[in-house]
């Protein structure tokens, strides 16, 4: 048994640690927090030399071909720097779609843009509240046009390329929805940005009017296919999520060493001791949670489904969980704009949605149990 | 990142695999499955005795301490290869809890201090079950606060005399030995007044009382010493080092991974899955898929733990101190998932035993243990100071009487 990363995908992680240290530190998270840009260029730009873009994509598509571990690892790095791009929804969502479900041709076109950075993608699955479930699909496809709205769509604002579920049929069936993919140059499909949780990472409204769109995978497999890429896109987020919670676990541990009351440090009285330890023990539980997660998703395991929902329950509890107590390990200048634990406050509950909630993947998990254990 | 064996490992597993099948006591394997919590009590024979007639089997086969040098009792197996044989043991490893503290705690100790003679002498009856250790550590004044001990060794001649009380010995009453820590010098700061030794239990002096407890049963002991007397030649470590010796055996506790951790997951998930209340089957319910979802992912955090230790350990590397977590999550959650079922039972939830018609009483049962389980061997929230100081890097707590002479250290608070 090796239950670890290897050498070479450790090394990987320092590798993306270093480079997000050096551009991406909170400076550059806050001026898309300020609404100044909408996503980091210069970032992006830097993922897509590093080949952080295409780590998991083919090589016969343009990508590194290394897989999926390699990207895990580099997730983790982005969750922990708040990397202010669209890495999630072009990586995890528009990418593991493509190569999920996509015809050759479709791979050929968008892979390559992608791994270069050219292309930002995303999936546009929700419409309004309520988490995912093929009932709530209205917008239709019909004689290859789409009409209906889309919200919230993580990065549907600054998106090229946009995977969008579709009602084909309304027999009350997952056989009723389809894939479509839309590319957003082309017209008819428009955008506006709305306010979130996190604006390091930003959420849009979509309205496809007429809008022109080729079918992706199998008419009627659109639910399986986005089930398999949600399941992905939970492993992925759950390294984001880990990231995240270990450094604000860091964050916390460290001002708790320095921040001194009563005449001793804080971090010497028991009640914030205590407060980072149980951190401590969310974030390791998490962290083995989504090793197992990255281990079934790299080997396509049958347990993946279970997995990725142990993964993705576990890394948000954790992730919540450190991303408040560092505020409270703070105390009042935790609560100020200035100090950057709201940041990752912030981006620990939008991620706790984004691929659908606690309560669903809750579900999940527990219907996937069963049916194990039926088996 | 693969859970394959390496053909080595997988012949490893083959050869205890095939000894288990043709050696268990097949007779006691669902009796040992459904037990999921604490001491294991057998309807029909003893623990102890079935125990050491097992372990007896192994050590002949050399399935016993296999990760220790064979010339005690070991198999010099590899971690990977005692994780192996743990997994292969299965439900047969229950047995062994009469010998888990000696081989855990008191093997190493004894192994990383005593004499060339003692470890030979000692060592392979230990592995074996011959001979059963227990730990004198604990006193009335002296839990969390191990080394506020008071129990006295004076020195006398070639020997040392012995005095004062221990608390919370778990088989004192069936122990042949112990290992047992001392103040030896009151004049100077607690930590630096202890000596270790250990002693053979049926020496004249040594009391053996059970504790009845909360929950009716009788696992635990006072062992009270009126002038015990220990040659010097048993003495582990130097004198005035006994906290340094501890230290090494409470390692080793801590690194005694692979150990079976009870959640109660396993049994909540079943009962959940076939409890049909007022509203449906009870797992269909979304408040209780919720608490199932969480404990699932516990469950699952502490198992992945576990392998991610043994991934180190296989590559030659320390476990990192992720295994500190296992008792501190897992207590807890012990209590909770009692609390729920019961919940789910209602008013019969109140029912004990055989009276309660559902699990025959395991919930209760483990409502009633499971505080045991948040304070023996390390309180939660001493564990989270470990977790605190030594992972995190937090200051120790401010200790008012570090530097004092023990015997100016204060007793009573408010009289």
């Amino acid at each position: 048994m090796n239950f670890d990363f290897s050498d070479d995908q450790k090394q990987l992680r320092d590798q993306a640690r270093k480079f997000l240290a050096e551009k991406c530190p909170p400076k550059a998270v806050r001026v898309v927090l300020d609404g100044k840009e909408t996503y980091d260029r210069a970032l992006w730009k830097g993922f897509a030399e590093m080949g952080f873009l295409g780590v998991a994509i083919p090589e016969e598509y343009g990508g590194a071909g290394a897989g999926h571990l390699e990207l895990c690892v580099i997730a983790e790095e982005v969750g922990r720097a708040l990397a202010p791009v669209p890495f999630s929804s072009t990586v995890y969502l528009a990418a593991e779609a493509l190569m999920l479900a996509g015809s050759d041709a479709q791979k050929q076109t968008w892979l390559p843009k992608i791994a270069s950075g050219e292309t930002i993608g995303t999936l546009a699955l929700f419409e309004g509240t309520g988490n995912p479930s093929p009932k709530a699909i209205k917008l239709a496809a019909a004689n290859g046009v789409l009409n209906g709205t889309k919200k919230p769509v993580a990065d549907g604002a600054i998106a090229d390329l946009i995977i969008v579920a579709a009602r084909t049929a309304s027999t009350g069936r997952d056989s009723d929805i389809s894939l479509f993919l839309v590319d957003a140059k082309a017209g008819g499909v428009e955008a506006k940005a709305l306010t979130n949780l996190d604006p390091t990472r930003g959420q849009a409204e979509l309205t496809f009017t007429n809008c022109k769109a080729e079918p992706l995978g199998t008419a009627g497999e659109g639910w399986s296919i986005i089930s398999q890429v949600l399941d992905r896109a939970a492993v992925l987020t759950a390294f984001e999520q880990v990231g995240g919670s270990d450094r604000a676990l860091e964050m916390g541990r460290d001002y708790a060493l320095d921040r001194i009351a009563f005449g001793r440090p804080i971090g010497s009285f028991q009640a914030v001791k205590h407060m980072l330890a149980d951190m401590y023990v969310s974030a390791t539980l998490a962290r083995s949670n989504a090793y197992y997660g990255a281990w079934a998703l790299s080997t396509n395991a049958p347990e993946l489904p279970e997995a990725a929902a142990s993964a993705r329950i576990s890394a948000t509890q954790a992730y919540q969980h450190c991303g408040k107590n560092n505020i409270q390990v703070h105390g009042g200048m935790g609560f100020t704009w200035e100090f950057d634990c709201h940041m990752y406050y912030r981006r620990a509950n939008a991620l706790a949605l984004g691929l659908g909630s606690l309560s669903y993947w809750e579900d999940q998990l527990i219907d996937r149990m069963r049916k194990r254990n039926a088996a | 990142m693969n859970f394959d064996d390496t053909p080595q490992e997988a012949a490893f597993r083959e050869t205890a695999r095939a000894w288990v099948a043709a050696n268990a006591p097949k007779e006691l394997e669902d009796e040992l499955a459904s037990s999921s919590l604490g001491r294991i009590r057998l309807k029909h024979a003893d623990i102890v005795e079935v125990g050491k007639a097992w372990q007896k089997k192994k050590a002949d086969a050399g399935w016993a301490c296999l990760h220790w040098p064979k010339e005690y009792g070991g198999r010099g197996a590899t971690p990977i290869e005692r994780v192996i044989w743990q997994q292969e043991e299965g439900v047969y490893g229950k047995l062994t809890q009469p010998f888990q503290i000696g081989e855990g705690m008191c093997g190493p100790t004894v192994m990383a201090y005593g004499s060339e003679e003692h470890k030979r002498r000692y060592l392979p009856k230990l592995a074996s079950g011959e001979e059963i250790w227990c730990q004198l550590f604990s006193e009335p004044a002296g839990g969390s606060d191990v080394a506020g001990l008071r129990t006295r060794a004076e020195k006398r001649g070639d020997n040392w005399v012995i005095n004062g009380q221990k608390i919370w010995t778990s088989g004192a009453h069936y122990s042949d030995y112990g290992l047992l820590i001392t103040r030896t010098d009151p004049n100077v700061p607690k930590h630096k007044g202890l000596t270790m030794f250990f002693l053979d239990m049926k020496s004249p002096g040594v009391e053996v009382r059970p504790i009845k407890q909360a929950n009716g049963m009788q696992e635990f002991n006072e062992v009270y010493f009126t002038d015990v007397v220990i040659p010097d030649s048993q003495r582990l470590g130097a004198v005035g080092d006994g906290w340094n010796v501890s230290l090494t055996t409470l390692m080793n506790e801590r690194m005694s991974i692979g150990a079976r951790l009870a959640t109660g997951f396993p049994v909540m998930f079943e009962f959940c899955a076939n409890l049909m209340t007022e509203s449906g089957l009870a797992i269909e319910d979304r408040a209780t898929r919720s608490k199932l979802a969480s404990w699932a992912v516990k469950a699952s955090g502490l198992k992945y733990t576990s392998y991610r230790a043994i991934s180190a350990l296989s590559k030659g590397e320390r476990p990192g101190p992720e295994n500190s977590i296992g008792k501190l999550v897992a207590g807890v959650m012990l209590q909770d998932i009692a609390t729920y079922a019961m919940d789910l039972e209602g008013a019969a939830g109140v029912l004990t035993g055989a009276d309660e018609e559902v699990t025959q009483g395991q919930f209760q049962q483990m409502l009633l243990t499971s505080p045991s389980m948040r304070i023996a061997g390390g309180t939660d929230e001493i564990l989270r100071n470990i977790i605190a100081e030594r992972v995190l890097g937090l200051p120790g707590d401010i200790r008012v009487d570090k530097d004092v002479p023990f015997n100016k250290v204060p007793t009573k608070g408010r009289s």
